[in-house]
């Protein structure tokens, strides 16, 4: 048993990805107790995010997944934030060197995780996908009420802001909305799932809003959703502090309305970046968990370590 | 000015923001029928927020577009069959359910400063060799410049049209004609005017529009569209022709289609009466109005602040949710001391 004062060393990991995401993941990485960022791999040897890691005392790597591939010793856990197109063609490669992939793009190839609802479920998967920015903001919520009344349909609109939709949600806006839908209906437990997203250029530019519309079977008690939502606020705030509801759920019938917006910690993304942000942090925070598994069963080499359970 | 115009009626979708996406089978063949004998060049038929419109949102539809494409494929021969789609809402599968069941054109639909969300939807229309448009809405909420510069990223997507759209209805005529001329200037393909009647210059506007060289002519017939309505369809063919203009449009026969067939469908007439002279005012997406009607029921509120503060937010086409939330917010301030 690894003694509590004396934390047991961290678990390995990289980032695959230097644009605005992996920089701002890698703010984050870089306070984590339990995870030991290790590198940082682009694809552009002048990109800002590598010069930015290599200030922070990081390893950094222009050749992509290759320079990731041959570290010794190898990450255990490598984030990326690449695009999904890219992460199609790592997603084999980490799995044949045993590395664990938390997928921050959309590609959809290994387990949905969204931290606040299915975390302990999936921390045996080789490759974890965190769905999109919307699905982290809106599936717990769909999840919330699902487990007090069966949900059969969900429905939800995210409106970013312009500023922050770079060219890859742009190009792929349908990935977006049936990525959302899905994780709706696996996650949140939803009969059928819908999403939609509106871009909104105003300056300054808006905070990530989000409305969850939820019809639940006839009857089920309002005072036991809107509390079954309340704690769940709560269980996400504990990872994404600036996740909050722009109003109570407002109920009609047995339909339920919930308006929240996600404000983001501002490590390196601006803090209306909110959908960002919440990739960034789910992403962390599933980094965190799957690294206690991987130590709890892998236990570090310690000179005390008997067979006592 | 080679280019003769093209008007595209757009009641069956414009409209269906009107009755609440309630439209069926019957009222669609009916309607159809009518502007396909008056000449009309296009018929648009989708859920008033485009393909995949049907939501809690937006309002779910009666009866599932794809039925009311259907039905109105079987009774246009001369008139194009239109589908409007909103990248964020509609997607290419959507698109694809459309075109299989005989869409001949799609406008492709981006808040006006967005238009890069649709160029896979623009692609696929064009592999799927249909007709394209490009519909850069609420126009009135960017420079024509800028506007132009949005327009061409649509040309180079594919688009065969780009049109100048002005949801809120709050073009004045120099706005109007700045934008047209300013896409004009910069596009090869062609260039099109959809209006509302908010401020009540649809017509005119139109009418400048044609003037600076648009050939894609969006009108609803009676004004069958959100807010105020459109530009009334039979009223622009009459306009058009005394003036030399008109592009083989019967003007009898739309009067009829405006009187016999549509005010039964219409529910209340389109007029410009305080809520919807607001949209123009204030520069708010003419679809707001019915959810604004609602939603000042629902939460006792008023439902020209309602339109004026979601205006004032900078509300973009879609944000329907934020006229719940902006209710809910004058509620609480009106039940609140002080």
């Amino acid at each position: 048993m690894a003694s509590k004062a004396d934390s047991p060393a961290r678990v390995r990991c990289a980032i695959l990805g230097s644009g605005n995401i992996g920089t701002d993941l890698m703010a984050k990485l870089l306070r984590s107790r339990v995870l030991e960022l290790q590198a940082m791999a682009g694809i552009e040897s002048a990109s800002a995010g590598l010069a930015r890691a290599a200030e922070a005392g990081i390893a950094t790597y222009s050749n992509g997944i290759d320079g990731l591939l041959a570290l010794n010793p190898l990450p255990e856990i490598v984030f990326d934030a690449t695009s999904a197109q890219a992460h199609r063609a790592h997603a084999p490669r980490l799995r044949a060197a045993r590395i664990i992939a938390i997928d921050l793009t959309p590609a959809a190839l290994g387990e949905y995780v969204v931290p606040a609802v299915n975390l302990d479920e999936r921390l045996d998967a080789v490759n974890l996908n965190l769905v999109t920015c919307g699905g982290q903001a809106t599936i717990p919520i769909i999840a919330a009420v699902n487990r007090v009344a069966p949900v059969e349909y969900a429905e939800i609109v995210a409106t970013i802001a312009s500023a922050s939709a770079g060219p890859g949600t742009r190009q792929n806006i349908d990935e977006f909305t049936q990525t959302t839908a899905r994780g709706l209906e696996r996650l949140g437990g939803a009969r059928r799932g819908k999403a939609i997203i509106v871009l909104n250029p105003a300056e300054p530019p808006i905070i990530m809003r989000d409305t969850v519309y939820a019809c639940f079977d006839a009857g089920a008690p309002h005072e036991e959703i809107a509390a079954s939502i309340s704690r769940m606020v709560h269980e996400i705030q504990a990872y994404v502090p600036g996740y909050r509801l722009r109003t109570e759920p407002l109920f009609d019938g047995d339909q339920v309305t919930v308006m929240l917006e996600v404000e983001g910690v501002g490590d390196f993304l601006p803090r209306y970046s909110g959908n960002l942000d919440i990739m960034t942090a789910a992403a962390v925070r599933v980094g965190e968990e799957v690294a206690r598994k991987l130590r709890d069963t892998q236990p570090e080499p310690h000179p005390d370590a008997g067979e006592s359970v | 000015m080679s280019v003769g115009l093209r008007i595209c009626d757009v009641s069956l979708r414009d409209g269906s923001h009107v009755v609440r996406h309630q439209f069926t089978i019957e009222q669609v063949v009916s309607i159809g029928c009518g502007l396909e004998a008056a000449g009309v060049h296009m018929v648009e038929v989708s859920h008033g927020d485009g393909l995949g419109g049907s939501s809690l949102q937006y309002g779910l539809s009666r009866t599932d577009e794809l039925r009311l494409i259907a039905a109105a494929r079987s009774v246009l021969s001369h008139a194009k069959l239109a589908v409007l789609l909103l990248p964020g809402i509609g997607t290419r599968a959507d698109l694809k359910a459309a075109r299989e069941l005989g869409a001949d054109v799609v406008r492709v639909a981006t808040h006006c400063t967005e238009a890069d969300i649709a160029q896979q939807h623009i692609g696929l229309a064009r592999e799927l060799g249909m007709q394209v448009a490009g519909f850069l809405m609420m126009a009135h909420m960017t420079s024509p410049q800028k506007l132009a510069s949005q327009a061409r990223l649509m040309e180079s997507y594919g688009a065969h049209a780009v049109y100048v759209t002005d949801s809120a209805g709050a073009l004045t005529i120099d706005g109007a004609r700045d934008r047209v001329r300013a896409l004009r200037d910069a596009l090869q393909c062609e260039v099109g005017f959809h209006g509302h009647n908010n401020l009540s210059l649809a017509v005119a506007n139109t009418l400048v529009a044609i003037e600076e060289g648009a050939t894609w002519i969006d009108a609803a017939v009676r004004g069958f569209g959100a807010g105020a309505g459109n530009t009334a369809t039979e009223v622009l063919a009459a306009v058009l022709d005394r003036m030399g203009r008109n592009p083989g449009l019967d003007v009898f026969k739309l009067m009829d289609v405006a009187e016999d067939l549509v005010p039964p469908i219409m529910q209340k007439p389109a007029i410009i009466d305080r809520a919807a002279l607001t949209l123009g005012y204030c520069g708010v997406y003419s679809s707001f109005l019915r959810h604004a009607e609602r939603a000042a029921e629902r939460f006792g509120a008023d439902v020209r602040e309602i339109l004026a503060e979601v205006g004032r937010r900078g509300a973009v086409g879609g944000q329907e949710d934020m006229i719940i939330e902006v209710a809910f917010e004058l509620s609480q301030r009106r039940s609140s001391p002080g």
